[in-house]
């Protein structure tokens, strides 16, 4: 399940809130999540992974076309509140050399 | 070797190979050695280096086969599957006639494991679609992101369907391969490992005759050598009839995405500097005012390369860097609306108002879309615009930000396993026949494969060097190592054809003597080496193999001159016009030319050697006798090409039958 919250953000932000496994299972919905939000205008998305028990490189694969999708847009994709697996998988294929894992929501919002 | 009935226990083969394997170091060594230090004929270095060259070569052919088989491992009985395990079958599709690919698609439904099928049908056919819906099974065509960018074939269909398809391990198809109900029932147990990423089954094909001129029956590599590879974990993916692990391939495409990206960012804000210096001075020239804008985004750009170095992630960068372009570009615009208002403000002024003009008209707004990338007076400077781009994390030149499976090679599949292995995946080679496919039936379209595996191969070994491949062990680099090095054949095999013709013709000698210094050492190595063949091979032909690596000369020849001129120059490889004449005309023998003029000297060299012999003229009797043997040894080997050309597939002759 992925939680869509775009109250208390600015007008073209929005914070997408996965739960549980992030695997190949749930990755094809968070790309059509992240997809629907950047069309309906919210362009700056942040993936608060707060929620996310556990991430495999299919969710890291949706992160990513995420980004795409995004950057299209002229927006961003920024993920927050990290949990220690994710972080594992994140160092081991070596995508935190391009996103960085934001302490909180706000921290990746924060910055424009 | 299952399915043979008889066979030896695998422990004392292993140590009768081994033994073996032993014998053909020392003995070969032993020849070579002497071969370098008391036996070439240097007075006549132009044949004499060139042969003990090729020696050279086939002597680390040798040994590295003997690498392989030192550690052949026979998996035997598979471990049960998993009770839950969800699994994607997929059936690669071009242009394969469509009743031919239904018939895979039937037999992969009824694989017995629950499991889903697909067609992955690349020529995006309407039939196909028909086809696949009457059969009840799925159908997937390139999304729209691939229109106009690289579709790296045969790995771009499968990149394309991972991300439609959600099964925890994918069965790879060939259109032709035939899956046997059991195939995952037989596989998947093998995954109960979790560094597991690859199950490879062998490649067999049902329309090929017994005697197969054409060779296409790989008995010898889809059994003892990916068996031998198997012992150092490094069997091979070789494209169909095999199992892999989703998770594996989305970290390979993970991993390279983040490597693309970030060597796809440095090499734009490097040549973002010369072309920027140019859009300068144009501008400059132009009295344009964008010079002072182009000045922050050079900024920008050094900005930019020094984040990277300290390390900061590439998207933040990258972010950064389009912002600071943005504004400049912005503040660009800014001037001029500025000025815009003042005018405005003047007309407003008028004593007619009847302009209605509202300042307040040229408001944010108007200011966020003059400013907009493409509209700006920075990103009219096309060069500015398209680096602007390409600073980005998002490949917009490839149709998918990550490709798990590999696109340096057209050989997809060699390069992605060595990718796996690389990153400490482990594979498994499973020794049973589950799946049945169709070989070519005509030696050209025959050729045409070879000539592709060949190139595919040697790009890999171009592009991505195994024996420097960090994260590989050292008998995984061997073994990737030894079947590129098995593609190079082409060229000592000419040098095996001329230098017993230049001797026989000429009298030329490549070695100071043919006497029994040299017998003695080369006979003894020779027949140890064929004894090797012998025992691994027992109750599997290897002749067919052997024949092919040396008559295909002029193939792969060309296969490596393709491969280093794509690879280093960037040419297209080419390809190989296959027979349109098949079944209609008679044999093509142009596809042969050069097996058949070496022939024809070999068989000139033979009679013109023993003229010259029975009149004296040669330098001794025994080396035209060993350089006669030697030319009918080529001849036997070469003579296959005859065979395959002849060929005309296992049916033609029932098809004539019926026609009569």
């Amino acid at each position: 399940m992925i939680d869509v919250e775009t109250e208390g953000v600015a007008p073209d932000t929005a914070v997408l809130r996965p739960h549980g496994r992030l695997n190949m299972v749930l990755a094809p919905r968070l790309r059509e999540v992240v997809a629907t939000t950047v069309q309906g205008g919210r362009s700056r998305v942040v993936v608060d992974l707060s929620s996310t028990d556990f991430m495999d490189s299919s969710g890291l694969g949706a992160l990513i076309a995420g980004l795409k999708t995004a950057r299209q847009a002229g927006g961003d994709l920024r993920i927050a509140s990290v949990p220690e697996q994710v972080q594992t998988v994140l160092s081991l294929t070596n995508l935190d050399r391009v996103l960085r894992p934001h302490g909180t929501v706000e921290q990746a919002v924060g910055e424009r | 070797m299952s399915r043979h009935g008889t066979r030896v226990p695998l422990w004392s083969k292993q140590a009768l190979i081994r033994l073996l394997i032993l014998a053909t170091l020392v003995l070969g060594g032993n020849y070579i050695v002497w071969r370098y230090l008391y036996s070439v004929n240097w007075e006549n270095w132009w044949i004499a280096v060139p042969l003990v060259l090729a020696e050279t070569y086939s002597l680390i052919d040798g040994f590295l086969f003997g690498l392989a088989m030192w550690r052949i491992r026979d998996r035997g009985e598979p471990p049960p599957p998993p009770p839950d395990a969800t699994v994607d079958v997929l059936i690669t599709t071009y242009n394969e006639p469509i009743d031919l690919v239904a018939t895979t698609a039937r037999a992969a439904a009824a694989i017995r494991y629950p499991h889903r099928t697909w067609i992955l049908d690349d020529g995006a056919r309407p039939e196909m679609r028909e086809a696949a819906e009457a059969l009840g099974v799925g159908y997937l065509t390139r999304s729209d992101d691939w229109a106009d960018r690289p579709r790296h074939a045969k790995a771009g269909n499968l990149n394309n369907a991972l991300f439609a398809t959600e099964g925890e391990f994918l069965l790879i198809l060939d259109a032709d391969q035939i899956p046997d109900p059991r195939i995952l029932d037989r596989t998947l147990g093998y995954f109960d490992d979790h560094d597991v990423a690859l199950v490879q089954t062998p490649q067999w094909f049902s329309n090929v005759t017994e005697a197969d001129p054409l060779g296409s029956q790989a008995p010898l590599f889809y059994g003892p050598i990916q068996q031998g590879k198997d012992g150092w974990n490094a069997a091979f993916f070789c494209g169909s009839n095999a199992v892999v692990r989703r998770e594996a391939l989305m970290q390979l495409g993970i991993v390279g995405y983040v490597r693309e990206v970030e060597r796809g960012v440095r090499r734009a804000l490097r040549s973002g500097r010369d072309l920027l210096r140019q859009a300068r001075r144009d501008a400059l020239a132009a009295g344009s005012d964008a010079v002072a804008a182009l000045d922050r985004v050079r900024v920008a750009v050094d900005d930019a390369m020094a984040a990277l170095d300290a390390g900061h992630p590439v998207a933040e960068v990258t972010y950064r860097f389009q912002r600071t372009v943005d504004d400049a570009a912005r503040g660009l615009v800014a001037s001029d609306v500025d000025r815009m208002r003042a005018d405005l403000a003047a007309i407003g002024e008028l004593p007619t108002g009847r302009h209605g003009l509202d300042v307040a008209a040229v408001d944010d707004e108007v200011l966020d879309q003059l400013s907009a990338r493409e509209w700006s007076p920075l990103g009219a400077i096309e060069s500015v615009r398209a680096l602007v781009g390409s600073v980005d994390v998002d490949r917009g030149d490839e149709a998918q930000p990550v490709m798990p499976m590999a696109t340096i090679s057209v050989t997809e599949d060699m390069a992605t396993a060595m990718r796996l292995h690389a990153f400490g995946w482990r594979s498994v080679f499973h020794h049973e026949i589950l799946a049945s496919g169709l070989a070519p039936e005509d030696l050209g379209t025959m050729l045409h494969q070879r000539l592709r595996w060949a190139q595919g191969t040697l790009q890999v070994m171009l592009r991505e060097n195994p024996l420097v491949q960090r994260g590989l062990s050292w008998g995984q680099r061997l073994m990737y190592f030894a079947t590129m090095w098995s593609y190079l054949s082409g060229f000592a095999a000419l040098v095996y054809i001329a230098a017993p013709v230049i001797y026989l013709c000429f009298g030329v000698k490549p070695v100071q003597s043919f006497g029994g210094d040299f017998l003695s050492r080369l006979i003894p190595f020779l027949v140890v080496n064929q004894l090797l063949f012998l025992v691994v091979g027992w109750g599997i032909k290897t002749w067919r193999g052997q024949q092919y690596s040396l008559a295909l000369f002029p193939l792969w020849i060309r296969a490596t001159t393709t491969a280093v001129a794509n690879v280093l120059f960037g040419r297209s490889l080419g390809f190989v016009v296959t027979s349109k004449e098949r079944r209609t005309g008679g044999p093509s023998w142009g596809l042969i030319r050069p097996q058949l003029i070496a022939m024809g000297l070999l068989v000139a060299a033979a009679v013109i050697g023993t003229v010259r012999a029975v009149l004296g003229f040669a330098p001794t009797v025994q080396g035209t006798v060993v350089n006669v043997a030697w030319v009918i040894y080529d001849l036997v080997v070469l003579s296959v090409v005859v065979q395959a050309v002849r060929f005309r597939g296992s049916d033609a002759e029932v098809s004539e039958e019926e026609s009569t």
